[in-house]
């Protein structure tokens, strides 16, 4: 007991200045961690020495199918994105017009970076939103301003992935809130179903979502309506993506102290005013760093619209990958299409992490 | 205002008025309201469907179930050829899809938990590596690496004949990975049915040996006994048995090979992402459970002489599980709804059959019924048995 306090008082923090002292305190302290860190070290070693010549060395970086296909087996064909970056990145859009979907992704980056920042956490960021997303349909539909027409059956690539994801996190999130607030809510039949919505949602795997969007949809409606494939796969995706952003809104109500509700009360404010200017405000901010990640899951998840056809951005590289002339370099491929989901996600999820930060620096002194 | 009389309303209260100001009424009204409209909604979508069935010419009801199905699957579990009914085709998807799952959360479990130590660990090598991969598979759609690994087996991995051979008896080719496993033997079955009672045994001997220590106070080594009757017994069994030890080895005849376990490649895909990608998330998880109990706890176990498995076992595991098994139970449910991706590459799991099916019968509701009914049984029996399981585990608070 004695020597505890004697012990953490005296001893300042060492601080490892020089490299070999770093080296000794982190890699090598121990029998057993210097065993670990050689093992480790082997084994990165072999996966470099594998990867090195094939992935750099004797890769074929531009170049044609021949080329790629004289070093096959030893080399990489980096040259497959060179030769197929526009039908990757746009897919079957009119090849003249893929600036359009060029500048709609644009767009889409400025809306994430624009509403990144936190000083622009007003009601400016709803005009932003509806003047952009605007921009994007005029952009992408066109058959205005002089813009040819397209319709929405041959958008494909990278914007259909972001225009999916979008769409489908802003339009659940009206929906989520009913859902939380319903699932939260006294009266049994409503809570009943909010409940029921959200368990049979959550309990079922996205593709059998949007397999029922693909093949059901259809029969659900009256006889001589018909809507687009792509319209139905994003209703099934805001649906999905609802119930799993409802819980998350419940728990940013749960997480309100309940002086909060009794104070709103107390002044008299009717549920719907409370909840619009007391606890809402408050709840969502506390849940942000959840919603970028329910964000980031969905912005995965929206590449399961290949099974159902779609060409979204995993699935015009897939159909590029199936190209005769350049069969047989997949892993080349879903490589680098994972480089561009990483990038994206990545720096969502360190966004996240660096605002939960700041929302919890009080919390630390 | 409204709200306050609605609290108030345990006090006897008089009648209820007829008035939108009226907290309970109000509630009454809104309710009817909304279950109306949906259900105007439901009956609407319901009409409309039963319209174009008929329109169309769709069959509906479950005979589809009993008639032949015509079409092969790759692997099966139980006996099944075209000759054999849709009904059998989706129990044989069925088994494909809960025996992917199954193994994949061995895996992962063991995986992430490893990960998600070694991200803790003092090693700074270690701790990086750790990290990075957590970072990657939490940043990669399953998808893009289950074809990664898909394409892997197709493009990259040699015929049969020129197959990897990394260790003795494991062959990597574009048909999949072939390792020995021991020869059949008839004394396997019972060393099942040994590792079953040895199972039991050690629930028995746990009740038991609590109920002696609250009596005498004595301890007893459940720990070390569960062990030996768990691996023990099967042991026995195996040397009664006349300890077989002969192993099938996969062996190259013509252009493929005979004996040995196989792993076709959609299943080796499928298995490998599902348990590196699940692995990443539950790495996480067992870091924030391990992070979640405060040293001083630990501290105040050694203050009071507990030794350091039992300090383990007592005072710092139980806490850290209440903190992982919640979110353990998503990702466990997660693995088994991700499974269905296998539709992707060709592994004949439910999802998979149940597609051939509807898109051979044209019978699409109950197609989509019958996935949406398992893959609920299963998440529905999880989260009851996870969430009796974390009550047990929970924090006892008076």
């Amino acid at each position: 007991m004695a020597g505890i306090p004697a012990s953490a008082g005296l001893n300042a923090p060492v601080i490892a200045s020089k490299p070999l002292e770093w080296l000794k305190a982190n890699l090598f302290s121990s029998w057993l961690n210097t065993a670990l860190t050689l093992v480790v070290f082997y084994i990165i070693a072999r996966t470099l020495m594998g990867f090195v010549p094939w992935g750099i060395v004797n890769a074929v970086w531009i170049g044609t199918a021949d080329e790629c296909k004289a070093v096959k087996g030893v080399g990489a064909c980096w040259a497959f994105f060179p030769e197929k970056w526009r039908f990757i990145l746009f897919a079957t859009y009119p090849y003249d017009e893929q600036w359009r979907p060029a500048l709609s992704c644009a767009i889409f980056l400025f809306l994430y970076g624009f509403s990144a920042m936190r000083r622009n956490w007003n009601s400016n960021l709803f005009y932003v939103w509806g003047g952009g997303l605007a921009a994007i349909a005029i952009l992408m539909w066109g058959g205005v301003l002089g813009l040819s027409y397209v319709s929405n059956e041959r958008w494909g690539g990278l914007v259909l992935t972001l225009i999916l994801a979008t769409f489908g996190i802003a339009l659940a999130f009206p929906l989520a809130i009913l859902l939380a607030l319903g699932r939260r809510s006294d009266m049994p039949a409503i809570k009943t179903l909010c409940i029921a919505f959200i368990e049979l949602v959550r309990g079922v795997p996205l593709i059998s979502v949007l397999f029922m969007a693909s093949v059901m949809f259809p029969l659900f409606l009256p006889e001589g309506i018909t809507i687009d494939k792509l319209l139905r796969a994003q209703v099934g995706i805001i649906l999905f993506a609802a119930a799993y952003l409802a819980e998350v809104v419940r728990a940013g109500l749960q997480a309100l102290p309940k002086g909060q509700y009794e104070a709103a009360d107390a002044l008299g404010l009717s549920y719907w005013q409370a909840m619009r200017m007391i606890i809402l405000p408050q709840a969502l901010r506390l849940v942000i760093p959840p919603t970028v990640n329910t964000f980031i899951g969905l912005f995965k998840d929206t590449s399961l619209v290949l099974i159902i056809g779609l060409l979204d951005i995993l699935n015009a590289a897939k159909t590029a990958a199936a190209d005769p002339l350049w069969r047989g370099y997949g892993p080349e491929v879903y490589f680098g299409v994972s480089l561009l989901y990483f990038v994206f996600c990545f720096a969502m999820s360190k966004y996240s992490q660096k605002v939960e930060t700041e929302f919890n620096r009080h919390k630390h002194r | 205002m409204a709200d306050i009389a609605a609290s108030s309303g345990a006090r006897g209260k008089p009648a209820i008025r007829l008035s939108l100001n009226d907290p309970t009424f109000r509630a009454i009204f809104w309710q009817i309201v909304v279950v109306g409209i949906i259900g105007l909604i439901l009956w609407y979508l319901i009409s409309n469907t039963l319209h174009n069935l008929e329109v169309r010419k769709i069959a509906t009801g479950w005979g589809f179930l009993s008639r032949e199905a015509g079409f092969a699957i790759g692997e099966t579990a139980i006996e099944y050829g075209p000759e054999n009914s849709y009904g059998r085709a989706i129990v044989v998807g069925i088994l494909n899809t809960l025996r992917v799952a199954i193994i994949g959360i061995v895996l992962a479990t063991i995986l992430g938990t490893f990960v998600g130590i070694g991200r803790l660990s003092k090693n700074w090598l270690i701790a990086k590596v750790c990290s990075v991969y957590v970072e990657f598979m939490r940043n990669l759609p399953l998808l893009v690496q289950l074809f990664f690994w898909w394409a892997l087996f197709q493009d990259a991995f040699p015929g049969p004949r020129q197959a990897l051979e990394p260790i003795t008896g494991f062959f990597f080719s574009n048909r999949g990975i072939k390792m020995p496993i021991p020869a059949e033997h008839w004394i396997h079955a019972w060393m099942g049915v040994a590792f079953l009672i040895g199972v039991a045994a050690s629930f028995y001997v746990k009740h038991w040996a609590a109920a002696r220590q609250a009596a005498t106070g004595e301890q007893f080594p459940v720990l070390y006994a569960a062990l030996g009757l768990i691996l023990g017994l099967p042991f026995v069994v195996w040397l009664i048995g006349g300890a077989p030890v002969a192993m099938d080895w996969p062996a190259l005849r013509g252009f493929n090979f005979q004996g040995g376990l196989t792993l076709t490649p959609e299943f080796a895909a499928l298995l490998v992402g599902l348990v590196t990608y699940t692995a990443g998330f539950i790495a996480e998880i067992v870091r924030a459970g391990i992070l979640a109990v405060p040293h001083g706890q630990t501290e105040a176990a050694s203050a009071l002489g507990i030794r350091r498995g039992k300090m383990l076992q007592l005072v710092i595991l139980p806490q850290a599980l209440r903190v992982i098994v919640p979110p353990m139970t998503s990702q466990y449910l997660n693995l088994t709804k991700n499974s269905s991706l296998a539709v992707a590459i060709g592994y004949p799991d439910l999802v998979s059959i149940a597609n051939t099916t509807l898109n051979q019968t044209g019978q699409a509701i109950e197609g989509i019924a019958i996935i949406m009914a398992a893959y609920l049984t299963v998440s529905l029996s999880i989260s009851l048995f996870m969430n009796w399981y974390n009550k047990r585990i929970a924090f006892k608070e008076r």
